[in-house]
């Protein structure tokens, strides 16, 4: 008998109701970034221009990487939690590290992408200092680029920190073919985590 | 078997998972916030009465309503219903031992009070103003505070996502055995239908505040029009979640009033389709209608034809729930009980609030009106009207639930027609003023203003005695009230089948359902309190 | 109708739209007073009539599909009703007929300042001639505000880096109040403005004055002079042939088409666009090469320009 919380029917029922919550919870977050994405539409419609200009700005090859790195970081998010189900709990951990790397990986591309973009003085409006981009709107480009991956950053680092925290749990043993519903969800999490940034990389630094 | 107000001890309380203990902290919590955000409106309302020495400079009045405005937005009236009575009631409405996520309710719990201490910090700082819309620039360039206030009202929202989430999940998967979707009591579905609109619309508010907070922090232009940005984006950023947001203070005041109305004409609701259904025709037009608040804002007049014939339809479902109330007392025997009451008292304002929306979606109409004191008194008359008096007629509902005692009825009425008639006299002059052209958010006025707001701050001293009156009359029947019996209403929803105060549990024996709660057979016109 | 107009109090009628505003507001008055009267005074008769007794036997009523036909159809046609009628006034607040009398206004924190076409200027105070359509042409220095004249029952907010405009046709001649309506910081109540409506021949005094020249230049030759101070007239003529930009001449209210084949109409706010931020609407056959005057160019001396470029529509 597995355990379930004293309120549920059943283990199934606890799951279940725990799945849907994430999808409730998901939805919430693709309301947020699509909130963003309308304002990065109305902008990039009222200023095609200044936004194809700064657009060049951003590295693509970076952006590619990145985007390598995420898409197979789901795949082995996807390994871990077939494994924990199958009870496999080495090979579980070892994918959940995998996934630790890969988005680690993601951060440290980043954090180069933003130090090009400190550098050149591509920042924010208000703090823009770039002398190459004349455009007056040009500004505005970043201070969306630096809101949306800016978040979608936080989102990265809030998964690395559910990671790890499952990483110990399946390493424990505590979560096994006989309860992984945290994992399950974590995966979900991180599955939406990549697809944001599926939309963003082609949104930002390829469409011009 | 203990009740679940057996444990004692602070630490018992804030560390509890009980979704009604949980509910009881979001009660006095909200009830503390409403007293702090009614002072202000009395303080400023004693400003507006005018006897040629200023109360309050021109800047601390500016900051006073803004105070008032948010904290009772965000603080007390979205979070107040679903917050405190739906914590309380919808697990055992559902007949279930608690909400899907008991560990999750919590956190939101602290997560609302961690926002309420941001938003109550800029107080002690240099304050906030600009009003509860923070509309932009302004709320870019001024020198307040305001930052506190939008991180603690980004906050809250989080709080409010998770209570929906919370409350989504547990309808769907606990009602009891036998618990059909048309035999949901209404109340429920009315929670339903707010959750969905909270999940829906909250997380755009999140962005909207997030980069509003970002424009004051890293300058990012985007509502900046020195920086090539749009301000009146801004607003439909902002209106795309607070017109909804309207929809989730006044639904759940909407499934209260469901709930007393039949208890106590001791009849079957009329048309519980059309009153379960018509909460979602709410929830979707609610999405669709922002506009109507920026017909003069410079938006295109086909936007604004547009906004206003949306518009018009929200009369519609709003509509059959009023009129269906009033059917269900048709031939009824009908109890005046405090909590019918204030049922009564929020269809009398909430009918004079709905009729002044359809001005308000008027566009010429609308056009004279914005911005003036007809729209004060207009929301005024639907969300202290609608929500405020749906959450009095819940509070005095399940007073007996919550606490196993009775209140006096006597006190009751004394409090409750000195808040109706005391809030008739404040906001109703109004209207009038609105109509001559008072513009809100006026420090001084024109000196032919002058007596009708000395009417309208007269009437706030009846409000704000009846809810003094209020909390001593509670006061006293929390210590010394008499026992209530587990169903003094002789109601038939779940939550009056289990002893009062409930078990922790909540319930003995696990509870199912065989009929839909509304069956008031002809003979059954008594109630246990009578007796 | 007499009580409820007296109870409300409306303000004075100043033009035609305030007229028709006021029979649409007392019309929906009324109708709302049934209204309430018919769901608050059933409400009462049932508490009434159907009052507890101990005797009580109550009817099992769960509703009635025929009521609720009703309560559905009859709100629905009565809603769209007034929508139509509210739209109809509303089309006659916004369609500024094409002689009006142009006025530019500007607001900032707080007080609120008129340019004419004849070049006077005046804070505070703004005048107009009774029975001439005024349009008035809005924008803001700092932040929001709204032009609001409760006499003429018309608003429009004030928005900064934009131009929105509002019209009316006064018909009293006199004083009347002008508020702002949208909070804008500490002096928001004392945002006030009062507009003169001025007869005829008090209009053409003010207008013309006894000697024009004591007001300086006109605005249109305010504005001729900027545009060869700012050096516009190196690339824009005003006598029709095109240099390295297009001519200035027939300009304004022309439909422009857009590099992208697409069309705008060049309206005030278009050739602010222009000055402010020239890339990205650039007139179809021309390269962009103009550079931006954000910054450069204060907001009466953009009203002025934009005078200059309209006075060479026709």
């Amino acid at each position: 008998m597995r355990h379930h919380a004293h309120h549920f029917a059943s283990a199934e029922a606890e799951f279940e109701a725990s799945k849907q919550g994430m999808w409730v919870f998901l939805v919430t977050e693709v309301l947020m970034f699509g909130g963003l994405l309308v304002g990065y539409g109305i902008f990039r419609n009222l200023y095609p221009e200044a936004f194809h200009e700064a657009h060049k700005h951003l590295a693509v090859s970076l952006g590619a990487i990145n985007t390598v790195f995420l898409i197979s970081s789901s795949v082995t998010m996807a390994l871990a939690v077939t494994y924990t189900q199958m009870g496999k709990r080495v090979a579980a951990s070892c994918s959940l590290i995998g996934t630790l790397t890969l988005a680690f990986s993601f951060l440290c591309v980043k954090y180069v992408e933003y130090s090009h973009k400190f550098h050149d003085g591509l920042l924010p409006a208000g703090y823009f200092t770039n002398t190459e981009l004349k455009l007056p709107e040009a500004p505005l480009f970043f201070s969306l680029y630096f809101m949306t991956t800016g978040l979608h950053m936080l989102h990265v680092l809030i998964g690395m920190g559910l990671l790890i925290w499952i990483l110990r749990r399946t390493w424990s043993g505590e979560l096994s073919s006989g309860y992984c519903t945290p994992t399950e969800l974590v995966g979900f999490y991180w599955h939406f985590v990549d697809l944001v940034w599926i939309f963003l990389f082609p949104l930002l630094y390829l469409v011009g | 078997m203990s009740n679940y107000l057996a444990a004692k001890g602070l630490r018992s309380w804030l560390t509890t998972l009980d979704h009604k203990r949980i509910g009881l902290m979001y009660l006095f919590s909200i009830f503390v916030f409403f007293l702090l955000g009614g002072i202000f409106a009395l303080i400023l309302r004693l400003h507006l009465f005018g006897w040629g020495k200023d109360l309050l400079s021109a800047d601390m009045y500016n900051q006073f309503f803004t105070f008032h405005g948010a904290i009772m937005i965000f603080l007390v009236i979205i979070p107040g219903i679903p917050g405190a009575l739906g914590n309380f009631i919808l697990p055992i409405m559902l007949g279930a031992k608690d909400v899907a996520f008991p560990r999750l309710n919590l956190a939101s719990y602290y997560i609302f009070m961690v926002g309420a201490i941001f938003a109550a910090s800029a107080l002690f700082l240099r304050g906030a103003d600009g009003g509860w819309t923070f509309y932009t620039p302004y709320s870019i360039r001024t020198n307040t505070t305001v930052l506190l206030v939008l991180t603690g009202a980004l906050i809250a929202g989080f709080s409010s996502i998770l209570t929906a989430l919370n409350f989504i999940i547990s309808i769907h998967k606990l009602r009891a055995p036998g618990m059909t979707w048309d035999r949901l009591p209404l109340f429920l579905w009315a929670l339903y239908a707010t959750s969905i609109i909270q999940i829906l619309a909250t997380p755009v508010l999140a962005i909207t505040l997030v980069l509003l907070i970002a424009e004051r922090v890293l300058q990012i232009g985007i509502f900046d029009p020195k920086l090539g940005g749009d301000p009146i984006l801004f607003q439909h950023f902002f209106w795309f979640y607070s017109h909804p947001a309207v929809y989730i203070m006044i639904l759940p005041a909407m499934g209260v009033i469901s709930e007393v109305i039949p208890v106590f004409s001791r009849k079957p609701i009329f048309g519980y389709k059309a009153i379960a259904y018509s909460s979602f025709g709410i929830a979707l037009i609610a999405f669709i209608v922002w506009g109507h608040h920026m017909v003069v804002s410079g938006q295109s007049e086909l936007a604004n034809f547009l906004f206003s014939l949306l518009t018009m339809f929200v009369a519609v479902p709003t509509g059959i729930k009023v009129f269906s109330w009033v059917g269900t007392m048709y031939r009824g025997s009908i109890h005046l009980y405090a909590p019918m009451l204030y049922a009564l008292g929020f269809l009398e304002l909430f009918t004079i609030g709905g009729l002044t929306g359809i001005f308000l979606a008027t566009l010429a109409i609308d056009v004279h009106m914005t911005d003036t004191y007809f729209v004060v008194a207009h929301f005024h008359y639907v969300m202290v009207g609608g929500t405020i008096m749906g959450l009095l007629a819940g509070v005095h509902y399940w007073f007996p639930k919550m606490t196993g005692r009775l209140y006096s009825e006597r006190d009751a009425a004394i409090s409750f027609w000195s808040i109706l008639i005391g809030f008739n006299v404040t906001f109703f002059p109004q209207f009038i003023l609105g109509a001559q052209g008072m513009p809100r958010r006026y420090w001084h006025y024109l000196p032919e203003y002058t007596m009708l707001n000395r009417v309208s701050t007269v009437g706030s001293w009846f409000i704000g005695f009846g809810f003094l009156y209020l909390m001593i009359y509670m006061w006293k029947a929390v210590r010394y009230g008499k026992a209530s019996g587990s169903n003094p209403w002789s109601a038939l929803t779940l939550e009056w089948q289990t002893s009062s105060p409930p078990p922790t549990e909540n319930f003995e024996i696990d509870p199912v359902v065989t009929d839909w709660p509304y069956a008031y057979a002809p003979d059954n016109v008594h109630m246990a309190v009578n007796k | 109708m007499g009580i409820i107009k007296q109870a409300f109090m409306l303000p004075l009628q100043g033009t035609a739209v305030a007229g028709r505003w006021d029979s649409l507001f007392l019309f929906m008055l009324w109708l709302a007073a049934i209204m309430f009267v018919l769901v608050v005074g059933s409400m009462l008769a049932f508490v009434w009539k159907y009052r507890h007794k101990a005797s009580d036997r109550t009817t099992y009523i769960t509703g009635s599909h025929v009521l609720e036909a009703i309560w559905i159809i009859v709100p629905t046609v009565m809603l769209l009703g007034i929508f139509v009628w509210g739209y109809s006034v509303y089309r006659g607040m916004t369609q500024a007929p094409r002689d009006a009398v142009e006025i530019r206004v500007l607001g900032k924190q707080w007080v609120w300042s008129f340019q004419y076409d004849n070049g006077r200027t005046s804070i505070g105070e703004i005048y107009v001639p009774v029975h001439r359509p005024t349009k008035l042409i809005m924008t803001s220095e700092d932040v929001l505000h709204s032009f609001f004249i409760p006499n003429f029952r018309v608003k429009q907010d004030v928005v900064p880096g934009m131009y929105s405009s509002v019209w009316f046709k006064p018909t009293v001649i006199g004083t009347h109040q002008v508020f702002c309506a949208e909070y804008c910081g500490t002096s928001h109540s004392g945002m006030l403005a009062k507009i003169h409506v001025l007869s005829e021949a008090d209009w053409e005094d003010w207008n013309e004055g006894k000697s024009p020249k004591a007001f300086g230049d006109s605005l249109v030759e305010q504005g001729r002079k900027l545009h060869e101070t700012k050096g516009c007239v190196t690339c824009h003529t005003a006598d029709g042939t095109a240099k390295l930009g297009p001519s200035h001449k027939g300009l304004f209210g022309s439909k422009v088409e857009l590099e992208d084949g697409t069309f705008v109409i060049a309206d005030e706010n278009y050739i602010r666009g222009k000055i402010e931020n020239p890339r990205g609407s650039t007139k179809r056959g021309f390269t962009q090469m103009m550079p931006t005057f954000q910054g450069l160019v204060t907001e009466t001396e953009m009203n002025a320009l934009i005078a200059y470029v309209k006075s060479l529509a026709h």
